[in-house]
């Protein structure tokens, strides 16, 4: 169960948010600097109408109603057949999608959102503020079993100020305010008032306002959906967009090398060492950029050994993450040095790192009291000897192989790690809630909005919630709640460097990698323009040349 | 007869809702819960929200009363909605793809059956002879290969390579728009790999089975009578031994009924078949209650009912026990 590199970046800004990443891999953005594109030998032609773009997506989409859903390839779908209020751009900034402007106060407490005028449902229904209050009121009602209102409970007060403006209160500045409201909460009122929307045709059949609509889903075979002709944007220029599941990427990959798929996500092996034959590289373009997540390795504060944060350091340093990119990731990834995506604006550069260095980690264990007393080549302290679990969930080669490489790495420094790998639902249930571990291996799928309270703010240490490690740091609860309810982005900017700061001194996770994202793409597909959002930016500008259409009714 | 029927259906209630005591109480002991899927560790979920979840599919209330809910709407054929996040009706989820499994395993079985008994009767009347020992190979190999891995083979050469034959799915894009008779030959195409997968895989217990029953028939006096009376020995094989040595395949035929419904998670992963294999693998992995309980409603029912009907099938092949015989 592969999870495979989303490829469509989906305006989900509310949404991306720091989604566990069940496996390696992920996320729709990518950087400019990284990207590297493998040149097709075809010339660009002319912009065209037309063609069908067939993608491969391991999983089947399961819910099409957007506060309802919360899977990737649900919300792969959903990215095109909905609208929000506001989108990333290319560059990760924040702008207009359903709003044609919005004004902040200057106490950052309310936002009024100019909505844009004449946008109409698939159906024909005139778009209006009402639809944004009908989908903010269901997403905070109890009754909706979403996994989405938290951001949206900060709002004090939301009000319908005309048929075209809707204004927000929040109970205090939010910064991630803005950002939250993208394509969950917008949602077609003459279709769902008076029902139960968990029960609403529209989680099979959406209709929105995007630039494809719905047409058909075939469970556990396809998605298919048709260009939007009335799409306030422009008309996209492929005709269909049809999203086939195969559940094995072995499977897959066959269908794309006899090209009866044009798009996928490849693995790091399938890009290094299965996809250079001129003969593919004629027909694909191979993209690769950094992913939106990082995987880490996580200590258990509540361990007597683990407290020491000479320990932590001495681990860090013991872990050769050049060797696990190198090994696991074949190269195509970078060691992390923090929660953020490097080279978004929130990353910084500057803070310490912990180069491979067996001799300092055997020092500093010396320090703190573990050595080699009785020979076996394990460091004990008080008669006990220097050995841990380390957790991971089943299904993630990636996190598989690196606890392998960290087991080897402390083994030379006389630590001896167990290897546990756990069914995803156990694993979560009876480990990381109950906090039932010494080490895990995860990794976190990142948001462009740089709020990471839940996961690092001490308050946020019960059961069921996402400091599991119980990292508990004055300075840095005190930033997060700054960061958090700063609308300047310089001065959020700042609290966010500290953070990174402290994180790199005292080690909590190490920071493992930020991997690629390596996608596939058939060349016959012109208009792709990797930017920090990804490639799905602009997907409704991506055309075929009229002479190279292969899919013609 | 109906006495019988009746008597045999009625003994199936107590055993039907004890099954169903049993798989309930087993599938809870599995760690996690359906709602630990749905959040998947999204720090934007919070622990009010997962609570609200859990009130929302009743998994807060005691074991036995979600037990006896669960019954109670099974008693109307409610099989209730799934827990997942597209809280389909169960019986929706199943209905869609039962047909695509069962069309698969029936037209496999048939493949199987057709095969297996000529080579379980030759190599039964050639014992030892280089047919016997081929197919023995043969067979063995065929039950020993990975599936995955011969599917992948398969793909590789008849897919990609040669580009004869679709690698995966059921049907092409662009089905919708071809002819009747192309889309029959389109289906036909995609049905061929997987069906002889599954059936190459098959082989080896049924012509087995077949052949050491055979081996056992033709040693008996009856054989050897029918001989003696100068019968031809295509005639004594054939509708003497054969029929004898088929009796017991009955039965097996009448417990592979239920395993018409449940399709190979592997298989139908590696061929991207939207199948009951992976309805119940991925119900199971993301502790979906309702889908399992009703899998295995399902297929507790067409055990016993295939257990029934292997019963009544015997009666009428078999003299010696049909029932009207032991009356008085």
């Amino acid at each position: 169960m592969d999870k495979i590199p989303k490829m469509k970046i989906t305006i989900l800004s509310a949404f991306l948010t720091l989604l566990l990443l069940m496996l390696g891999s992920c996320d729709s953005c990518q950087e400019r600097k990284e990207t590297v594109k493998e040149p097709a030998l075809e010339e660009p032609g002319e912009p065209a109408y037309g063609d069908t773009i067939v993608v491969g997506s391991i999983g089947d989409a399961s819910n099409l109603l957007p506060p309802l859903a919360s899977d990737s390839a649900s919300f792969d779908i959903i990215g095109l057949v909905y609208n929000g209020i506001v989108k990333y751009d290319k560059d990760l900034k924040i702008v207009g999608d359903l709003a044609e402007s919005w004004d902040i106060s200057p106490d950052g407490l309310e936002i009024i959102f100019h909505l844009r005028k004449g946008v109409k449902w698939h159906d024909g229904v005139e778009f209006t503020a009402e639809d944004v209050m009908f989908g903010y009121r269901k997403i905070i009602d109890p009754n909706t079993p979403t996994a989405y209102a938290s951001s949206f409970e900060e709002v004090k007060e939301a009000e319908i100020l005309d048929k075209y403006t809707f204004k927000v209160t929040y109970k205090e500045p939010f910064a991630p305010g803005l950002a939250s409201w993208g394509n969950l909460v917008v949602l077609p009122q003459h279709l769902l008032e008076g029902e139960d929307i968990t029960k609403s045709p529209l989680t099979r059949s959406p209709v929105g306002t995007g630039p494809y609509r719905f047409v058909e889903w075939k469970t556990g075979e396809k998605i298919v959906l048709e260009y939007n002709p009335d799409y306030f944007e422009g008309r996209p220029h492929i005709d269909r967009y049809l999203y086939r599941f195969i559940p094995e990427q072995a499977t897959m990959f066959l269908e794309l090398k006899a090209e009866r798929i044009d798009e996928m996500g490849l693995t790091p092996l399938q890009y290094r060492r299965q996809t250079n034959s001129p003969d593919f590289l004629q027909k694909f373009n191979k993209y690769r950029y950094l992913s939106f997540g990082y995987t880490y390795l996580g200590y258990n504060l509540l361990e007597p050994k683990f407290q020491d944060i000479r320990v932590r350091h001495a681990i860090s340093s013991a872990i050769n993450k050049q060797d696990i990119v190198d090994g696991v990731l074949l190269g195509l990834g970078r060691v992390a040095t923090g929660p953020f995506k490097p080279d978004t604006i929130w990353y910084n550069p500057e803070v310490k790192r912990y180069p491979y260095d067996p001799e300092k980690a055997r020092a500093l264990l010396e320090e703190a009291g573990w050595v080699d007393t009785d020979g076996d080549g394990i460091l004990d302290k008080e008669g006990e000897p220097f050995s841990f679990t380390i957790i991971t969930n089943q299904g993630n080669e990636q996190r598989k192989k690196s606890a392998e490489i960290i087991q080897r790495n402390l083994k030379e420094i006389g630590i001896e790690v167990k290897i546990h790998i756990i069914e995803w639902a156990a694993f979560i249930n009876d480990f990381i809630d109950k906090k039932n571990f010494e080490a895990v291996i995860l990794g976190w799928s990142l948001d462009p909005d740089p709020d990471q309270y839940d996961i690092w703010h001490s308050r946020k240490t019960k059961f069921k919630e996402f400091n599991f490690i119980s990292y508990k740091n004055p300075e840095v609860d005190d930033l997060l709640v700054k960061a958090r309810h700063t609308m300047d982005p310089e001065e959020r900017r700042k609290y966010y460097f500290r953070f990174q700061e402290i994180l790199a001194e005292e080690q909590p996770y190490t920071f493992l990698y930020v991997a690629e994202s390596l996608p596939a793409i058939h060349s016959r597909f012109k208009g792709i323009e990797p930017a920090p959002a990804g490639i799905g930016y602009n997907f409704i500008e991506w055309y075929v040349p009229k002479h190279l259409q292969k899919y013609t009714k | 007869m109906l006495q019988y029927l009746s008597k045999r259906l009625l003994q199936m209630i107590p055993l039907l809702l004890g099954i169903t005591i049993i798989t309930f109480a087993v599938i809870r002991l599995a760690p996690g819960e359906p709602t630990d899927l749905q959040t998947q560790l999204n720090p934007k979920v919070t622990v009010e929200a997962w609570e609200r979840l859990r009130a929302y599919y009743g998994l807060d209330k005691p074991l036995y009363r979600q037990y006896l809910d669960w019954l109670w709407r099974l008693l109307r054929l409610d099989f209730g909605r799934s827990f997942s996040q597209d809280n389909r009706k169960v019986i929706d989820k199943i209905a869609e793809r039962l047909p695509i499994t069962i069309g698969l395993n029936v037209l496999s079985m048939l493949l199987i059956i057709s095969i297996a008994i000529p080579i379980g009767v030759l190599s039964a009347t050639h014992q030892y002879s280089f047919f016997d020992k081929f197919t023995t190979v043969f067979v063995f190999i065929g039950f020993a290969i990975p599936t995955f891995w011969l599917a992948l083979l398969l793909m590789i050469l008849f897919g990609v390579n040669l580009g004869w034959l679709p690698i995966s799915g059921l049907k092409s894009l662009d089905y919708e728009s071809l002819s009747f008779l192309g889309m029959m030959t389109d289906r036909a195409k995609h049905l061929i790999l997987p069906v002889f997968v599954a059936a190459f895989g098959g082989l080896a217990g049924f012509s087995r089975y077949t052949r050491s029953n055979m081996l056992e028939v033709i040693r008996q006096d009856y054989i050897m009578t029918a001989k003696a009376k100068g019968l031809s020995e295509n005639r004594v094989v054939y509708k003497h031994a054969l029929r004898n040595a088929l009796l017991p395949v009955i039965t097996i035929l009448g417990l592979s009924v239920p395993s018409l419904i449940g399709g190979s998670v592997i298989f139908e992963t590696i061929f991207a078949i939207p199948g009951m294999g992976q309805l119940f693998f991925h119900s199971v992995m993301s502790r979906d209650y309702p889908v399992i309980m009703g899998i295995l409603v399902l297929g507790a029912v067409l055990t016993l009912l295939g257990n029934l009907l292997a019963d009544i099938c015997y009666g009428v092949v078999d003299p010696r026990i049909r029932l009207e015989g032991r009356k008085g």
